[in-house]
């Protein structure tokens, strides 16, 4: 049986479901109305047509011979006046019913227009149709044009014009151009475009009044006063789903009419699509989705079964000439990282937000012909890891085989940025290296590029190469020292991965050249081997720099400084009394206050060592490890106890910490401060582990450091409780101690590894609980008093092996 | 001519370690490898005078633990860039006992 099909509004959306019916063989009887006085063209061509590239009639997309083809009985000029839903009919303005067995709703939108006073005036227009157009194209250079709003609309129409020779003015009332599809840099760029091409361009702009004369436009005023006089005024700030009929006729509306998956309103006898339309919440202005909707609602119509999705969409522009492309979430936020390509000669800009090594957005200006590239890296959710170096140039530097990022490097053009810190690009580069400058330090010396983060020093030296050929080598990844060639990290890898767990075994299987290593790579393999094999690996002295073989801190004459513990720094008369006894009986030289709240005993005889270990021993101190790799001090304020400031107990909670974590083994030393209020009197905020106590909790900070280098800590987290700090600071510790090379502090490492990554983990609940736990097993082996043990068992050993004194003298 | 003397047990020095000998002329270093040859050196490094018992020993070396010079154990000379010699004394292992030349050591204590 023919179904009696009657579409409201001639558009594309409407138009290719049309298409899609007639295709199918669909036996359907179609009445089309449209308020313009013509059928289905190409919107979206209206701007070439303006700029005169085009002509109406080669945008037309259903001609009358294609709608009489197809049976269409068109009733074009005319609006639909209501819809009796009950009675399933429409009715048209001059009063005819006519019956229907689906309706399809394609009425599109309407401009928004900003009721500014004067808005009603003659000459104040939008652009949505050819009417519009056509009065836009009779301006001419004697003309004067001002165009409300910024977006692509808007300039699209102020390009078209300008192109006739017209003198236009963009107000925007945001900080730059396009904001919803480009970032700051690319608005830049559009902007610079637009005003080269003779369009003036006013941002942050707010517009007051239309000022007329006679009912005619005549200039528009802004609230600072600036007036800009006009023949036209094309106002092109966005639009708005048209659901007048759709709201009268008592369809569900929102901000579109509501639409299920297969296009239905919420009368099963009526479909909606295109611009009019609302679809879980959302609203639609591209093309892309409308044509999915027509071949939805057609398929419906048909009996078919279809589903209308929602996909990642994209926008590929062209503005005045200028190429733009944006897609996906290019907002800045938390968690994510840009790589940016700037080449300031050619005009190109290159965006891409990285979120968890996926793509999430990308905003390009000036040169677009990866754009779909990038656009399926975001719909896929490739993951990047392996291209990342690369992956800004674009799909011609990914290859099957491992990318070579020197021919990246090498299809630079002389302009493009290396060094972002001095502005050094890479001509000025090769010319210094044309120039005798043939290392990396030589560059830095002459041009500064990689002088500053060092972050670039990779392409730096990546220049070199490409520049240099054959001359240059590139200097291999720092092994640990000379006795191998594998850096820190490969002989962690191996210790782990290898399950090496034992000097010898990584000596082995790494391929040492010396027969046992050095005093640079022993102390480095001891630790590790400490810290990924707590239980198996047995601690090796000899593998130990002094200090940490014989507890306590060399000074220059080969005595030694005794410091014990204090726990967050509090001490007791009993304490001092044994200290300053100790200080009396061993002939101390030089008692100190130390910078981590503790009493220093320098020139200390090492033989002396054991008895004076014993004797603090008995009097209930430990050593103070003020020698080690691993954790010395956490120096507190008095927080709640005494201090009028204090938010918490941060003495209490320093001595918690410390009593935690004393004993254990750290790839650097290990400093703490807790301090009870954000005055911070424990200088909590230049330690490796730094907490800031609030009324509200704990805020914890790593990375700072207050030696060869001074840094304040990043905030790794908040917590509300002792325990979650507590918790935290093992498992951050333990993170350390897994992760970091030998000797770097957690500030150096951290720039490493990205404090992110760090947080990352301390923020997941299993990783952290894991951490402590594993951190905890470390400590059963580990947190004992080395002093203790030395006084009783190992003391032989600080005395001379022989004493030949009494024997030379006979 | 010379006249050993057993100055201690082998074991009583670790590998890869040192123990000094006081004699009346100052410290001897007396330093066991890791394939348990031992060698006799003045304790101080020719740089700051750093005791060099206290030392890494690693190969037939001892690296200075204040400054990390390097010392070969066998000839006494610095290594590397640094320039320099410390005094070597004849010492042998024999029977699980470390024998020093107290000829040498006497000679040293009158220079």
């Amino acid at each position: 049986m023919t179904q009696n099909i009657i579409v409201i509004g001639a558009g594309m959306a409407s138009g290719r479901a049309l298409e899609h019916l007639f295709d199918a063989g669909a036996d359907v009887k179609v009445t089309l109305f449209n308020a313009e006085p013509r059928g289905n063209y190409n919107r979206i061509m209206l701007s070439p047509v303006l700029a005169g590239d085009k002509t109406y009639e080669e945008i037309v997309t259903h001609d009358a011979d294609w709608y009489e083809a197809n049976g269409v009985t068109c009733r074009f000029g005319e609006r639909v006046a209501s819809v009796d839903r009950a009675a399933k009919t429409v009715t048209a303005e001059n009063g005819d019913v006519l019956p229907y067995d689906k309706l399809i709703f394609g009425t599109g939108s309407n401009p928004f227009m900003i009721p500014l006073p004067g808005h009603d005036l003659d000459g104040v227009i939008a652009y949505r149709d050819l009417e519009d157009t056509e009065l836009m194209m009779s301006m001419g250079p004697q003309n004067k044009v001002v165009v409300i709003g910024g977006g692509l609309l808007g300039l699209e129409a102020a390009a078209g014009m300008a192109a006739r020779g017209v003198d236009v003015t963009v107000v925007h009332i945001m900080g730059h151009l396009m904001e919803r599809q480009l970032d700051e840099a690319a608005g830049y760029l559009l902007r610079k475009a637009l005003v080269d091409k003779g369009i003036t361009v006013l941002c942050q702009a707010n517009s007051k009044e239309i000022l007329g004369e006679d009912g005619k436009v005549r200039s528009l005023l802004l609230d600072d006063g600036t007036e800009l006089p006009c023949d036209l005024l094309v106002m092109a700030v966005g639009i708005r789903p048209n659901v007048a009929l759709a709201q009268e006729a008592g369809l569900a509306v929102g901000k579109g009419i509501h639409v299920n998956d297969q296009m239905l309103t919420s009368d099963e006898h009526i479909l909606a699509v295109g611009e009019c339309v609302e679809h879980n919440g959302a609203i639609f202005g591209l093309v892309a989705p409308l044509y999915d909707q027509a071949k939805v609602a057609a398929q419906t119509i048909l009996g078919e079964e279809a589903t209308f999705v929602q996909k990642e969409l994209s926008t590929k522009l062209k503005v005045t000439g200028c190429d733009l492309f944006s897609a996906g979430d290019f907002a800045d936020g938390e968690g994510r990282e840009d790589i940016v390509f700037r080449d300031p000669g050619r005009g190109v800009y290159r965006r891409l937000v990285i979120e968890d090594n996926v793509v999430v957005g990308t905003v390009m200006y000036g040169d677009t012909a990866d754009s779909n590239w990038f656009f399926g890296l975001i719909r896929d959710k490739t993951d990047i890891a392996e291209m990342r170096d690369t992956v800004i140039f674009g799909p011609a530097y990914q290859g099957g085989a491992p990318v070579d990022p020197l021919a990246a490097v090498a299809a630079l053009p002389r302009d493009a940025e290396i060094c972002g810190c001095n502005g050094i690009c890479k001509g000025t580069i090769v010319d210094a290296i044309e120039g005798g400058a043939t290392d990396l330090t030589a560059v830095k010396a002459v041009t500064k590029a990689s002088a500053s983060c060092g972050t670039c020093t990779g392409l730096v030296e990546q220049v070199l190469a490409v520049t240099l050929g054959d001359d240059f080598v590139m200097p291999a990844a720092q092994s640990i020292c000379g006795c191998t060639d594998l850096t820190h990290e490969d002989v962690r890898r191996m210790i782990k991965s290898q399950e090496l767990k034992s000097m010898d075994a990584v000596w082995q299987e790494c391929g040492w050249k010396t027969r046992d290593g050095c005093h640079v790579c022993r102390p480095a393999l001891n630790y590790y081997l400490i810290a990924d094999w707590p239980l198996e690996y047995l601690d090796d002295p000899q593998s130990r720099f002094i200090n940490e073989r014989k507890h306590a801190n060399i000074q220059k004459d080969g005595t030694f400084s005794v410091v014990p513990r204090m726990w967050g720094g509090i001490t007791t008369p009993d304490e001092l009394r044994a200290i300053a006894d100790a200080a009396d009986k061993y002939d101390v030289p030089t008692v100190k206050v130390t910078g981590g709240q503790r009493i220093d005993l320098l020139g200390v005889k090492g033989e002396d060592l054991p008895a004076i270990w014993a004797d603090l021993n008995d009097a209930g101190m430990v050593s103070g490890h003020a020698y080690s790799k691993g954790l010395r001090t956490v120096k507190t304020c008095v927080g709640t106890d005494h201090c009028r400031f204090g938010t918490q107990d941060s003495t209490g909670l320093g001595i918690k910490l410390e009593k935690a974590l004393w004993g254990s083994w750290t790839p650097h030393k290990l400093k703490l401060g807790v301090s009870g209020c954000p005055r911070n009197c424990a200088e909590a905020t230049c330690k490796d582990i730094g907490v800031v106590c609030v009324d509200s909790g704990f805020q914890v900070g790593i990375g700072g450091a207050a030696g060869m280098d001074v840094r304040e800590v990043e905030r790794l987290i908040d917590v509300e409780t002792e325990e979650e700090t507590i918790l935290v600071i093992k498992a951050m510790t333990q993170l350390y101690r897994e992760n970091a090379k030998y000797l770097d502090r957690i500030y150096k490492w951290m720039n490493k590894v990205g404090l992110d990554w760090i947080r990352e983990r301390i923020a997941d609940p299993s990783e952290r609980d894991a951490l402590a736990a594993r951190f905890d097993l470390s400590q059963t082996v580990y947190q004992k008093d080395p002093w203790a043990e030395h006084a009783q068992k190992k003391a032989a050993v600080y005395r001379p092996v022989a004493n030949l004194t009494l024997e030379a003298a006979e | 001519m010379t006249d050993w003397i057993d100055i201690a047990a082998l074991d009583d020095i670790p590998q890869r370690g040192a123990r000094v000998v006081k004699t009346r002329a100052g410290c001897v270093a007396v330093f066991r490898t890791a394939a348990d040859e031992v060698f006799a050196l003045d304790n101080a490094c020719p740089h700051k005078q750093g005791p060099l018992a206290e030392g890494i020993v690693h190969g037939s070396a001892v690296t200075c633990p204040l400054h990390s010079w390097v010392i070969s154990l066998e000839t006494g000379l610095v290594q590397g860039n640094d320039e320099g010699q410390v005094a070597t004394y004849p010492a042998r292992v024999e029977g699980g006992r470390i024998l020093l030349d107290t000829t040498f050591l006497q000679a040293r204590s009158a220079a």
